[in-house]
């Protein structure tokens, strides 16, 4: 039940996606993310929609597997649209008791619906095809150079690595103790919200506590293999830059470049 | 009476690429009052069996009955089967919660709707059951032992009364000692209350001596389904699947092959072996 949520999770397959350096997928997901915040018209929308789904098919995740992480997001979705709509000040097009829907509040909750759903795809194709040890080693590449400033870079991509590697077992353990406590005749969708939130209880201690001792166990065991932070640390697989990856970094500027051209510069009229 | 599994297959990830079929067309009679032990290697299914007995799963295809109702019937409640079926986790001890262990204890019946006193009664009996010192009734959970909060929390279940209990590999990660105890324990259990009982383990020795009956299963399904010794004589099957024999069944084979004498190697457990070694020394 638990498991259905995609979001922040590996597809384990084989394709051209997959095996792109991390650290281009990371600077092509910002690109496409400021490309949906550079856009002001429907072309441009149009630019990226097709690039995304380009992307998605290249990548050989199933889109009905991506869209079932979707889901969840969809409440967060809803309420924006909602929000924009009734909430944005302007030529007032109908209204309903006291609310007014203007016509700036369609085009702002439409754009803001489209941005954030092609936001939340395009970030999830990223962690989809890519492993989360591959994308804190692509982080922590990136980030080197910021070692200057006294960011401790390593520290911070150990931290999230560890954060993604729990993310999984801490799912499963708490599918576990619903299971064991259901079977002491638990239940966890019964009663009102204050009942709700108690029957949580039950669930929620043992969590923690399994929580706390599995960190505890993992800093036991780090610190038996003698782990001293970053310096001096050497990683098994460096990251090299393939042929491809200098490829998709040259498609990546075109698309940004269609994207300013289509969606702001050339005059297409308003057609929104 | 009896928990009846009628072609059960029940596969994980439904609906996804990432699919695993763990149990694979499963049929079972499980009569009232029988001892068995479920045995198979690691990952063979062993505990997503047991976890559709008390309905916590429900079957990809196939039914399954309780006292002859389906489990997975509209108007079968969920609750009263649980309360009738009670299923103790692999490493139990991990779901204990509250701020001592007669409170987690009064869990389970608190949760059947009984009225406070009987609660309490349940559990007082449930804790003297498993032989948890007095003292330790009213301690936090998490300062006793490691077999003690085993114990505990399977007082967490038999307090709820079941009339089968199934237990997930309850030796694991307890030392000799504590292993033999927490058998003796479960051995105790279904002489006084006349329960069903079964027993999940990867470990022939833990249930040879006491066993009615084994289920072996491998790889989702069943594989052998019969009396110990009857199993047993497929020494060489159960160990291509990962599995072994009870050492001294073992030792009687090894004796046999070695041509000492016609050892007969249906021994199971030590008591039996010590008398076909005197009987085969008396009569050589
Ligand atoms: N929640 C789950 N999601 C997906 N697959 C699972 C899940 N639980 C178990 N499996 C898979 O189902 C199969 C059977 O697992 P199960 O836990 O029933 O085995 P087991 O016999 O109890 O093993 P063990 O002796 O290790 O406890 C395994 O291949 C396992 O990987
Ligand atoms: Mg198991």
């Amino acid at each position: 039940m638990i498991r259905d949520i995609t979001l922040g999770q590996y597809y384990q397959t084989d394709s051209i996606v997959h095996r792109l350096d991390p650290r281009v997928k990371i600077v092509a997901t910002l690109v496409f993310i400021c490309s949906l915040f550079v856009v002001e018209q429907a072309a441009g929308y149009v630019a990226a929609v097709l690039f995304l789904a380009a992307v998605i098919r290249a990548s050989h995740v199933p889109f009905r597997f991506m869209m079932r992480g979707m889901r969840a997001i969809l409440f967060l979705l809803l309420i924006t649209f909602f929000f924009n709509l009734f909430l944005t000040p302007g030529e007032a097009v109908f209204s309903l008791w006291k609310l007014t829907v203007t016509e700036e509040g369609i085009t702002l909750a439409v754009k803001m619906a489209v941005r954030l759903s092609l936001l939340i795809i395009g970030s999830s194709v990223m962690t989809l095809t890519t492993t989360p040890n591959n994308l804190t080693d692509g982080l922590e590449k990136l980030l080197r150079p910021l070692q200057r400033f006294r960011v401790p870079v390593h520290e911070v991509a150990m931290m999230m690595s560890i954060a993604l590697r729990f993310i999984p077992i801490l799912l499963e353990e708490t599918d576990k103790i619903m299971k064991a406590q259901m079977a002491r005749g638990a239940s966890f969708d019964e009663g009102n919200l204050i009942q709700k939130a108690k029957s949580m209880v039950p669930l929620l201690v043992p969590l923690f506590i399994s929580a706390f001792r599995r960190a505890n166990d993992l800093a036991m065991a780090m610190e038996a293999r003698c782990y001293r932070g970053g310096e001096g640390r050497t990683k098994m697989k460096p990251l090299h830059y393939e042929k491809r990856d200098y490829v998709t970094y040259l498609v990546l500027g075109v698309y940004l470049a269609a994207c300013i051209v289509v969606g702001r510069v050339v005059p297409w009229g308003s057609i929104l | 009476m009896a928990l009846i599994l009628d072609h059960v297959t029940y596969e994980y990830g439904n609906g996804t690429e990432l699919l695993v079929r763990a149990l694979n067309d499963v049929s079972l009679v499980i009569p009232d009052g029988q001892f068995i032990g479920l045995i198979g290697h690691t990952g063979s299914g062993k505990s997503t069996l047991v976890q559709h007995l008390n309905g916590l799963l429900k079957p990809t295809s196939g039914n399954i009955y309780y006292n002859g109702e389906d489990i997975h019937d509209r108007d079968f409640s969920k609750k009263r089967l649980r309360s009738k079926v009670g299923l103790v986790f692999q490493y139990p001890e991990h779901q204990l919660f509250e701020t001592d262990v007669f409170t987690d204890v009064c869990f389970g019946p608190k949760n059947l709707g009984l009225d406070k006193k009987e609660v309490q009664l349940r559990a007082f009996q449930a804790l003297k059951q498993v032989g948890l010192p007095d003292d330790c009734f009213y301690q936090p959970p998490f300062d006793l032992s490691g077999g003690q909060k085993r114990r505990a929390a399977i007082a967490g279940v038999l307090a709820m009364k079941p009339e089968v209990l199934i237990l997930d590999e309850p030796t694991a990660g307890l030392d000799p000692k504590g292993r033999d105890e927490i058998l003796d324990l479960v051995a105790s259990l279904r002489k006084e209350n006349g329960m069903t009982v079964i027993l999940v383990s990867h470990s022939m020795d833990d249930v040879a001596e006491y066993v009615d009956r084994i289920v072996v299963m491998n790889k989702g399904s069943v594989c052998y389904d019969d009396e110990p010794k009857q199993v047993f004589a497929h020494k060489e099957e159960l160990e291509a699947i990962g599995l072994s024999v009870p050492q001294v069944t073992d030792i009687m084979h090894a004796l046999k092959k070695a041509g000492w004498w016609s050892a007969d190697t249906s021994v199971i457990t030590i008591e039996e072996a010590k008398k076909e070694i005197l009987r085969q020394l008396r009569k050589g």
